[in-house]
This record gives C-alpha cells, sequence and structure tokens, in this order.
C-alpha cells in the first residue's frame, strides 16, 4: 500500500575508525574518480573502434552497472565518515541525487525553456504574452483536438485499467496463468509500427464487389451488413477504434502491475473470510480491491498520463486526419512540421497543465489512504 | 557509404564507367565549375560529405549506385543516412547545429522553412548564375530560391538533383486496347471515354489518397493539375504564394472539376468513401485484375513500384500512361511535377564539387540506366534513359508549355503538408463541404 | 506463499471461459498477421489472411464468351437468363452451379463455376528472408549490363539494438531503485515536493527535449554515441521508474526494516541487503517496460546516434526496408515478428519473478 508515508527515524551512522580514515576517504574517491575515467574514455574507445559489438555491448552493461554501484557505493561511503549531522543531512541526497539531476537536465529544463519559447512568437522573435494560448483555445481544430483527447481518457484509460485489473484477477485463479499473462502482455512487445500493420488488417476496407481483407468487414459482411471505412469515414466513432489498439497494446501493462500486487495480498485474510463465508466476488471487492487501492492508484494515474501523451498509434494510423488529432499530434505537427514553435510550445504547456489535476488528486488519495 | 559489397559493386562500374565518363569529361571540362574539376582530378581523396534525405531502399541503393563512380574518381566518400520522420529529425538537427553537408528536401516548402534561419549556403558564390542558366530552365532555378535569414532575401539554395513528372494517367494497356478504348487527347474526349466505360458496367477511375500522416497529398495532385489547365500559370504562381485565395473563383472551379469525377460514385471504383481509406500504393491494383474493374490511375511516374510484383508486368505491354489532357486549349500543355532539391550547409570545396556535380545529369547516368526517375538538367541525352516510359515521361517534361512544380510542396508547411491535405480529405469523405474546406485553409495560412 | 488458486465458489468454467474469451480477443490480430507474413504481397492485398484455411469456394470450371448482340437487357447465357447487373452479381442454377459475368458490356467473360473446396495456401518464406538477409536490388549499368547485389542484412541492427537497450535499462533502474528508496525511507526536507515534481514530469513529451538536449550533445562531442542515447533514454524512462518503484517500496514492511535499524544497519546495507531482493518483482516489471520501449523506440535513437548502416538500430533498418514511399510495407508483417522475438523473451525469463510473493503472510494491509 503505497502512501507518501512517514520514512524511518534517522539512522545511526556507523563510526568509522579515524585512524583509517583518510585512506578509506582516498581509495573510494581515488575509486569514483578511475571509475568515471574508465567510463567515459572506454566508452569512446569501444564506439570508435570495430570491437564486436555483442562484446561492445556486454562490456557496456558490466560498465554502466559497474559504475553506477561504484559511484553509490563510494558517495554513500564518504557521506558516513561525515559528522552525523552531515551524514544524515546528505545521505537522502545522494541516494536521490543522479535521479534529480538526470531529471532535472533531461526533463525540467526543456520544459522551463518550452514554457518560455510558447510565450514568444513563432520563431522566438517576439513576445506575445498569452497570445499562443488564446489561439489554441479558440481554434475550432484543437476544441475537436480536446474532443478526442477526452475520449481517448473516458474510454481508453477507463477500459485498460479495468480489463487489466480482470484478467490479471481471473488469471490468478487459473490454470493457465502463465499462458493467458504472456497473451495478454504479448502487444506490448509488439512495436508501434507493427501494431499499426496488424490492425490495418481489421479494420481494411475494400469495395463491395471485392474480397475483404479487414477481419472486421469480412465479420459484418458475413452478418449481411455493408464494408465500413471503421477509421476513416465514421467519425467521431473512429476515435473509439484507435482506442481500441491502444487498449489491446496497454492492458499488458496494467495487468502486469495489478498481478504483481494481487499476489502480495495475504493469504491468511482470504482465507479467514473464506472461513467466515464470503463469497468469491464479495471477498474480491471487499478484501482484495482495497488491499491493493495503492496499486489501482497508481496504474490508474500511469494510464491516464499515458493516455494523455497518446501519439504513436494516432500518427501511424490516421497521421492525425479525419478528426481523430490529439493533443501530441498537434504539437509535433506545429513544432516540427509547421515549425511554429510558440504554438507548439504552448501546445505542449496545455498537455502539463492537465496532467496537474491527476497528481494532486493520486497525492491526495494516497494520503487519505495512509491516515485510514 | 560503408557498406563494403555496395562499394566493390561500384569498382565493377566504375570501370566500365571511366571509359565513357573519360570522354565525356573531356568534352564538358570546358564548362566544369573549378571545385567539380579539382574533385575529378583528384584533389579532395581521402574528405568526407554527410548527406541526409528521406529517401530510402531501392532508392538509396540506386543513389549509393549514382555517386559510386563518383567516389571512385574522387576519392571523397559520401555518406548518405535517411530517416522516416524526415522533418522532425531535420528540424531538430538545424536548431541543435548539428547539421548534415547537404540534405535532399522533397519539398521545397519545407526547404524555404529552413532557408528562414539562415543557414542554408547561397549557391551562386561559387557557381555562376549563367552556369545555372545553361544546365537548367528558369523555373527550376526559380523554385529553388528562397528567401534567407532574417531579411528573407531571395537566395538560390537549392540544385534539383532528379524529378518526377506527375500529370500521368496510367492505364492497363492489354485490356485496354482489347476493349477497344482510345486513349482520349483533350479533356473532353476523356469524359467521354469516361462515361463509355461507365455504361460499359464499370468504373473508370481508381483513386486512393490514404497515407499516414500524408493522407490527402493525391487531392492536392489532381486540384493543381486541373488549375495548370484551367487558369494560367501567373495565377498558379499567386495561389501558391498565397496571393489568390483557395476560395477564389478559380480555384474552386478546379475542385469543382475534380469534384465531379471524385463524388460521383458511378466514376470510382469502390465509390467515394473508398478513396479515404485506400492508400495511395494500393490504388492502381484493381487496374491489373483480369479484366480490370477500373481504367485509369492518375498518379506520378513513381506509382510503377507499386504496381503488382508477381505478374511480371511489363511496361508498354501491359500498362502504359497518357498524358493527362488540356482542358483549356489556351493554357496549353503544362506539367506538374515534383523532384529532389539540395541544398547545402556547410561550405567546403569538396561539398561544392557534390553539389556542381548533381547538376550534371550524367551524375544520374546509372540511376536513369535503372530506371524510376527523370533529369531536370538541360544536358540529358534522351538515350540514357533505360525504358521506353521513362523516356517518354521524359519527353512530356521536354514538350510541356509550363512545367509546375507541386503546389502543396511549395507553400508554407501549415498549408501545404497540413490543412490543404486535410480539408481535401474532409471534402471527399463527406464530412465538410467544399466551401468550408476551401475557407479553413485560407484561415490557416500563416500570418507572418 | 499465496496458496495455490483458491477454490471458491466460482466454478473454473466460468474463469477459465472468459479467459479464453479475451485471449482469443487479444490473440486474433496477432495471429492474422503472423499469417499474412507467409503470404505473398499480392496475396495479402487481395484477400483476407483467413482464407488459408481450407473452405469451400466457388471455382471457375468453364468459360463461356459473351453473348452477342444487345447487352443491355435481359440475356440468356450458359443457361441461365439475367441482366448484366444480375449476371454480374452471379445466378446460382438449380443445380448448384454458379454462372458469373466477369468484366464490363465490352470486354469480359462468362465463368461457370461450382462449389469446391480450396487448395493448400500458396505459402512464402520470402518475406521473412527478404527482410532477414537483405533484399535484392537490380540496378542497371549504363552498358545495359543488370546486376543484383543485396541490401543489408538485420543481425548487424540486432546487435546494436541490444547494445543500445540493455545499458538503457540498467542505468535508469539502478539510479530510480536508490531514488525510490530515498523517497521512501529517507528523512529530507522538500521530499514530498520533489517527489511530485519528478512523478509530474511523466507528461512530459520527450520530442521537446531534443533540440535542448542535442545542442548540448553536440558541444560535448557527445552524439552520434551510444552514451549519448543510454542517457536520454535513462533521462526520459526515470520518472516512470521512480513512480513504480516507489509504490512498491514504500509498501515493504516496515518492521523488518525497523528491526534492521535496531540491529545496527545503515541505509545503504538495507538497501543492498533488505529492499533489493524484496522489490525484485518490481525492479523486473519496470525492467520489462523500458526494455519495451527502448527496443522499439525510433525517434531518439534516430536523433542522438543517426542512421548511418553500421550504427543503425532494428526499428530504422525495418523502417528503410519498407521502402522510401512504404511500397514494400508487406515486409513489415515478418519484420514486426523478427522484432518482437527478443522483447518477449526477455518477458518470459522475468516473468518467474512475478509470482515470488515474498511478502505473503507478513503483509498488513
Amino acid at each position: 500500500m503505497a502512501a507518501v508515508h512517514e520514512p524511518l527515524s534517522p539512522l545511526s551512522v556507523p563510526d568509522a575508525s579515524r585512524r583509517a580514515l583518510w585512506l578509506h576517504v582516498l581509495l573510494t574517491v581515488g575509486a569514483l574518480i578511475v571509475g568515471g575515467w574508465a567510463f567515459w574514455n572506454g566508452f569512446f574507445f569501444l564506439r570508435d573502434t570495430g570491437t564486436p559489438k555483442l562484446v561492445g555491448a556486454a562490456v557496456a552493461v558490466v560498465w554502466a552497472a559497474g559504475t553506477l554501484t561504484l559511484f553509490f557505493f563510494a558517495a554513500t561511503r564518504i557521506v558516513e565518515y561525515l559528522p552525523l549531522r552531515w551524514a544524515t543531512r546528505l545521505q537522502p541526497f545522494v541516494f536521490i541525487g543522479p535521479a534529480i539531476a538526470m531529471v532535472f537536465y533531461f526533463l525540467a529544463l526543456p520544459t522551463a525553456r518550452t514554457f518560455v519559447s510558447s510565450l514568444f512568437n513563432r520563431d522566438g522573435s517576439q513576445f506575445v504574452g498569452l497570445g499562443n494560448y488564446l489561439t489554441l483555445f479558440t481554434a475550432p481544430a484543437m476544441l475537436v483536438t480536446f474532443r478526442n483527447n477526452l475520449m481517448w481518457l473516458v474510454f481508453g484509460a477507463s477500459f485498460t485499467v479495468i480489463l487489466g485489473l480482470a484478467v490479471a484477477a481471473l488469471a490468478d485463479r487459473s490454470r493457465f496463468e502463465r499462458t493467458a499473462k504472456a497473451i495478454v502482455f504479448m502487444p506490448m512487445a509488439i512495436s508501434l509500427v507493427g501494431a499499426g500493420v496488424i490492425w490495418k488488417f481489421v479494420y481494411a476496407v475494400r469495395d463491395v464487389s471485392d474480397p475483404q481483407i479487414g477481419l472486421l468487414n469480412a465479420i459484418v459482411i458475413a452478418f449481411g451488413g455493408e464494408p465500413q471505412a471503421w477509421i476513416a469515414q465514421l467519425q467521431p466513432w473512429n476515435n473509439l477504434f484507435l482506442i481500441v489498439i491502444v487498449v489491446w497494446a496497454q492492458t499488458g501493462f496494467a495487468m502486469v502491475l495489478f498481478s504483481a500486487a494481487l499476489k502480495g495480498v495475504s493469504g491468511e485474510m482470504i482465507e479467514a473470510a473464506r472461513v467466515d463465508g464470503a463469497g468469491e466476488v464479495r471477498i474480491f471487492f471487499q478484501i482484495m480491491i482495497p488491499a491493493i487501492k495503492g496499486t489501482i492508484i497508481t496504474v490508474a494515474a500511469t494510464v491516464i498520463i499515458f493516455t494523455l501523451k497518446i501519439f504513436d498509434v494516432v500518427i501511424v494510423m490516421t497521421g492525425g486526419q479525419y478528426g481523430t488529432d490529439v493533443i501530441a499530434t498537434q504539437f509535433y505537427n506545429q513544432y516540427f512540421v509547421n515549425r511554429n514553435f510558440g504554438l507548439g510550445s504552448a501546445i505542449a504547456i496545455v498537455l502539463l497543465v492537465a496532467v496537474v489535476p491527476v497528481m494532486i488528486y493520486n497525492l491526495r488519495q494516497l494520503r487519505r489512504n495512509e491516515r485510514s | 557509404m560503408r557498406n563494403k559489397r555496395l562499394f566493390a559493386a561500384g569498382v565493377l562500374l566504375a570501370g566500365s564507367m571511366l571509359a565513357v565518363a573519360g570522354y565525356a569529361g573531356a568534352a564538358m571540362a570546358a564548362d566544369m565549375p573549378q571545385e567539380l574539376q579539382d574533385a575529378l582530378a583528384g584533389k579532395f581523396k581521402g574528405t568526407k560529405v554527410t548527406a541526409f534525405g528521406a529517401f530510402a531502399d531501392a532508392d538509396e541503393v540506386k543513389f549509393n549506385q549514382n555517386v559510386a563512380d563518383f567516389e571512385a574518381k574522387t576519392g571523397i566518400d559520401i555518406q548518405y543516412e535517411s530517416s522516416k520522420q524526415f522533418e522532425a529529425t531535420i528540424s531538430t538537427r538545424v536548431d541543435a547545429g548539428n547539421t548534415p553537408d547537404i540534405v535532399d528536401f522533397p519539398q521545397p516548402g519545407l526547404m524555404g522553412n529552413i532557408a528562414k534561419t539562415g543557414k542554408l549556403i547561397d549557391l551562386t558564390t561559387f557557381m555562376s548564375q549563367d552556369y545555372l542558366k545553361g544546365q537548367y530552365i528558369q523555373s527550376w532555378l526559380d523554385m529553388a530560391t528562397k528567401p534567407s535569414g532574417k531579411d528573407g532575401k531571395p537566395t538560390m539554395v537549392g540544385v534539383w538533383e532528379r524529378v518526377n513528372v506527375k500529370s500521368l494517367v496510367w492505364y492497363p494497356k492489354k485490356a485496354f486496347d482489347a476493349a477497344g478504348y482510345k486513349v482520349p487527347t483533350t479533356w473532353d474526349e476523356m469524359t467521354k471515354l469516361e462515361q463509355q466505360i461507365a455504361a460499359d458496367g464499370d468504373t473508370p477511375w481508381c483513386i486512393g489518397i490514404e497515407s499516414g500522416d500524408a493522407t490527402g497529398w493525391p487531392a492536392t495532385d489532381w486540384i493543381e493539375d486541373v488549375m495548370l489547365r484551367t487558369t494560367s500559370p501567373e495565377n498558379y504562381d499567386k495561389w501558391v504564394l498565397g496571393q489568390l485565395k483557395f476560395s477564389s473563383p478559380e480555384v474552386k472551379h478546379a475542385a469543382d472539376v475534380v469534384g465531379s469525377i471524385w463524388l460521383d460514385p458511378k466514376m470510382v471504383y469502390g465509390g467515394t468513401k473508398s478513396i479515404v481509406s485506400t492508400s495511395f500504393g494500393d490504388a492502381p491494383a484493381p487496374m491489373f485484375a483480369d479484366p480490370p474493374k477500373c481504367w485509369l490511375h492518375r498518379q506520378g511516374n513513381f506509382i510503377t513500384s507499386f504496381f503488382p510484383k508477381d505478374r511480371n508486368l511489363q511496361p508498354g505491354v501491359d500498362y502504359d500512361f497518357f498524358y493527362l489532357p488540356p482542358i483549356d486549349a489556351q493554357e496549353g500543355r503544362p506539367a506538374l511535377v515534383g523532384g529532389d532539391v539540395w541544398a547545402m550547409f556547410n561550405d567546403r570545396p569538396e561539398v561544392r564539387a557534390v553539389m556542381e556535380w548533381f547538376t550534371r545529369a550524367d551524375h544520374l547516368k546509372t540511376w536513369l540506366a535503372s530506371g524510376g526517375t527523370i533529369a531536370p538538367q538541360k544536358d540529358i541525352d534522351l538515350s540514357w534513359y533505360g525504358n521506353d516510359i521513362d523516356r517518354g515521361v521524359a519527353k512530356i517534361l521536354a514538350e510541356a508549355t509550363t512545367v509546375r512544380f507541386d503546389g502543396s510542396d511549395q507553400m508554407p508547411g501549415e498549408v501545404g503538408t497540413g490543412s490543404f491535405w486535410k480539408e481535401m480529405t474532409s471534402w471527399v469523405s463527406g464530412s465538410e463541404d467544399l466551401d468550408t474546406a476551401l475557407k479553413n485553409i485560407d484561415a490557416s495560412w500563416p500570418t507572418k | 506463499m499465496n496458496s495455490g488458486p483458491v477454490r471458491g465458489r466460482l466454478p473454473d468454467i466460468v474463469i477459465n471461459g472468459t479467459l479464453l474469451i479475451v485471449c482469443l480477443l487479444w490473440l486474433v490480430p496477432t495471429f492474422g498477421l503472423f499469417v499474412s507474413s507467409f503470404r505473398t504481397r499480392d496475396d495479402v492485398l487481395t484477400t483476407g489472411w483467413w482464407t488459408v484455411v481450407p473452405h469451400r469456394e466457388w471455382v471457375t470450371t468453364s468459360t463461356v464468351p459473351l453473348p452477342d448482340g444487345d447487352r443491355n437487357g435481359t440475356m440468356d447465357v450458359a443457361g441461365v437468363s439475367g441482366t448484366f447487373a444480375t449476371l454480374r452479381q452471379g445466378v446460382v442454377t438449380p443445380d448448384g452451379k454458379r454462372v458469373v459475368w466477369v468484366g464490363n458490356k465490352r470486354l469480359g467473360r462468362i465463368e461457370v463455376q461450382d462449389q469446391e473446396w480450396s487448395g493448400l495456401p500458396a505459402f512464402t518464406l520470402e518475406n521473412y528472408f527478404d527482410v532477414l538477409t537483405g533484399k535484392t536490388y537490380e540496378i542497371t549499368d549504363t552498358d545495359g549490363v543488370k546486376h543484383t547485389f543485396k541490401g543489408d542484412n538485420l543481425a548487424g541492427a540486432f546487435l546494436n539494438s541490444m547494445a543500445v537497450t540493455i545499458p538503457a535499462v540498467v542505468i535508469p533502474v539502478v539510479i530510480a531503485a536508490f531514488a525510490a528508496y530515498g523517497f521512501a525511507w529517507m528523512r529530507f526536507p522538500g521530499r514530498k515536493t520533489l517527489f511530485a515534481v519528478v512523478v509530474a514530469l511523466l507528461v512530459v513529451p520527450l520530442q521537446i527535449a531534443l533540440v535542448p538536449v542535442l545542442s548540448d550533445y553536440v558541444r560535448l562531442q557527445l552524439n552520434g554515441t551510444y552514451l549519448a542515447v543510454w542517457l536520454a533514454h535513462a533521462g526520459f524512462g526515470i520518472p516512470l521508474a521512480i513512480y513504480l518503484l516507489y509504490n512498491f517500496i514504500s509498501a515493504l514492511p516496515r518492521d523488518i526494516m525497523e528491526s534492521a535499524v535496531v540491529d545496527g544497519a545503515s541505509h545503504l546495507a538495507i538497501f543492498f541487503r533488505l529492499i533489493i531482493p524484496l522489490a525484485a518483482p518490481a525492479l523486473a516489471s519496470y525492467a520489462i517496460f523500458q526494455f519495451l520501449w527502448v527496443w522499439n523506440d525510433y525517434l531518439v535513437a534516430l536523433i542522438f546516434i543517426g542512421s548511418q548502416p553500421d550504427v543503425q538500430v532494428l526499428t530504422m533498418r525495418l523502417a528503410e526496408i519498407v521502402g522510401s514511399r512504404g511500397d514494400d510495407w508487406h515486409l513489415l508483417t515478418a519484420g514486426a515478428f523478427i522484432s518482437m522475438t527478443l522483447p518477449l523473451a526477455v518477458f518470459f525469463t522475468l516473468q518467474r519473478y512475478f509470482v515470488r510473493g515474498l511478502l505473503a503472510g507478513s503483509v498488513k494491509s
């Protein structure tokens, strides 16, 4: 059960022997420097010579894992040698430092730059304040986009989570657990381009007088209907057909996480409830679901965020045409194709802002969870 | 180019071509710009030129074959790489300062967007206007001139390497002749042919505009072809520049002509609804059914690589093309073209040599022999084409009274690769009427 | 240990039946692609993949030329009568044959058809062959001589993908594991805010980071190296990693750790000796997701490594194989499956971590 909860009370830090202090520090720092140098230069060496690829990759893994662990180890040891007050203060930052640094550089900084860029015009030469935001909230194309994202959220995210939970729960009690989970998970291993081709074969439409090559239309015809252009023409329902693709691909993600969580639920409790005469369904809804509530919230939040960000499927299947544009495809068009950096950045910022309520709700739920 | 196998094959070719090229080289030496002469003399041995473009696979192999001989003679290593997400990649690399030496733009409109950054080299600094005028007709030079840098000075930034002609209608020749149909030479004759085919019980046209995120582009090609045939080239140019609005009577009329075919269910195989859901590459396939289910397909000459491969279709026997007929006699015989234009980011002598080499038709010899492209350079010899289809298309280009580049490729990105495609798709799919679509396109034209 | 499948009043048949339906729904689209990957391009474009299953279909047994005379009215042909329109649809005779007008009024034939079992479908390994060993290209040189040679095969791209993916999974896992522990069990100012910010960055579309990161890489001369793309993928993947790992690590039983503290263990000791083993399922889960994401990524690798033939990753190779305009997209049918093999292998290998359930019995909900 996740929570932004109480950490451990300040741990006592082992009092290292002062006599060997400088030696230890020297070794640790030395290891750090040597490791860093080896990492950096060794990589270039590997890259420029024609070392067999697999060897290069293996060495790379050893280096990556090795030097990272070396760094953490060395850093925490160093911190332990400091006076207790400093040690306690600094140690957390050793643990979270690299993560924060990377996230800051790769994500937070560009976001800040994007925000600044959204206040300027298309090539950054003129300050326009909130002009771009005004444009994008009044343009009819953007309103269609927002509507589509709402559809994605309501249908896509909810079905993914519900189906993931259902499959995880059912598989948990079935003999065919491993097979079922593997099958539901498999679409995640398929690249977006591959998924595009797969669903092309499901949604393809041909003239009535020709044999159908799309599965859905073949079924429709077998029942006496007319072939439909599922993705192209049935607006706005074509969004639903695209959503099906993503639910198909993403449910595996939810299922894997739910499965792990369900397995962690105490067997004793379930047995106790069963002894009390509770039925299967009641056990599921009143014991298991509350037990994994934290995971449900986590998975739901993640899925919602992914759904808001959806890009690849739409670009590959329709390119955003036929009224299937979503925020991310609009961003791509404005930013890269039209090179209107101001408007593109504004769209990206709107996407970020749309997520904030999700995060707030998430954190609040977790806190509430903790208190109960 | 690092692939050893291709290089070895290239050396083989080089041997056979040296004899020819040597003679041709000697005859043309007087015309050649300085850097190219230096290169052929081996002065840039061991240097490297990085190239980037959107073409891959078979085209990339043909390109590498073309350059193999050049690389052998000059010692310059041309390294080409491609990207499926061309706009995003080139945009990012330009903005991040990681530009390749030369870039192949499939659309001059995008080249224009990049030119605004001022990072493209002005080619007239090393190729004189006279030389360029000697190699290309004026239309090509105009289309490679873009406003550059902050002040927007029109600068010659690109050279056309190879092109394709779009005003062609393909038909299944064997069946066509067997059925007794005749190739039309005017638009009225073509309309009569369409009605004849319809009366015979078939739909005459195969049309498909689906193309992933580029869906809709064949629709723009049709409208541009009709524009060239119903209004003056000056109006066409104004339209491309945004001075003639989409909702003006000239453009509306062109769209109506296209609509009279596209929106008539008797005219299109699969009905209008299949236009938007059929991929442009799959669209001509019904022509090759036995007997054909549709008889006409208007598309650029690259489409031959999409024809069914199982059946060993022979050009000129199983399929052929005719020139999309003129509508208004006073507009002559215009040709709508598309092509690849190379621009330069980094100014070094060996890069200059490569760009200069692109301006000469003989650099395309291997590609022409293998088929699939047309050379825009003036010094082309029709015998270099490897098959009659290409030769026929080249003749159309040579005999055209007006040559204009694909309009949507030249318009600013928001329109040319954005609203023009999307609105046309909406109109054809029935979710919008024509006037609304045209109005929306006008509204999307960027104001600077 | 979670006691096996729990016996309850929900009958096995309901559970297994529902699972079966779900699995079929999930499997059928992929199966369609699998079948298609063994068919030729033209077959794929003209008939559905399910037609490979032997079925009864109309097969032409004889052909009759079109009737003379007026073809616009009712005609008698091959023993049936009808208009052009009805004959085109096909008229079924009482003795089970079908008479069909193939073509238009000007050119065509009348076919008499019988219901027969379709023969064995034409399977081909050509798609896989082309994808695995490289396509064959034919070039004519200026003397008119045709040369054929092979394009690049997949082996190099496969290895490159592995070289890119594995470190790009290991790095964020290690960094995020430390960070998740820090957020969950260590005390420091700004803990909650920092955590919220890190997780909020989950939503950032990575395209906005490409230009600034690339320009810095260019300045550091990092671009074109694998290190560049490992760091980028790690940076982009850490928010999700921290989020997932935090959820798991913070749910670990407090008493185990508190007793370790009482025994004099430092944070580092707790981390290595308790957290890592207990969090193995979560680490494995995240590792799988990151592996899939990096293995199937196209844009990040393209921007930071480029697509020169010797450093191309699998996704680039497959994208190129499709052709400049996508004319060989049928090769993707085989390509997608080849590309799927390794990620699936990874999934199956790491699957066993999911059932360890070391915590069972000791978790208070």
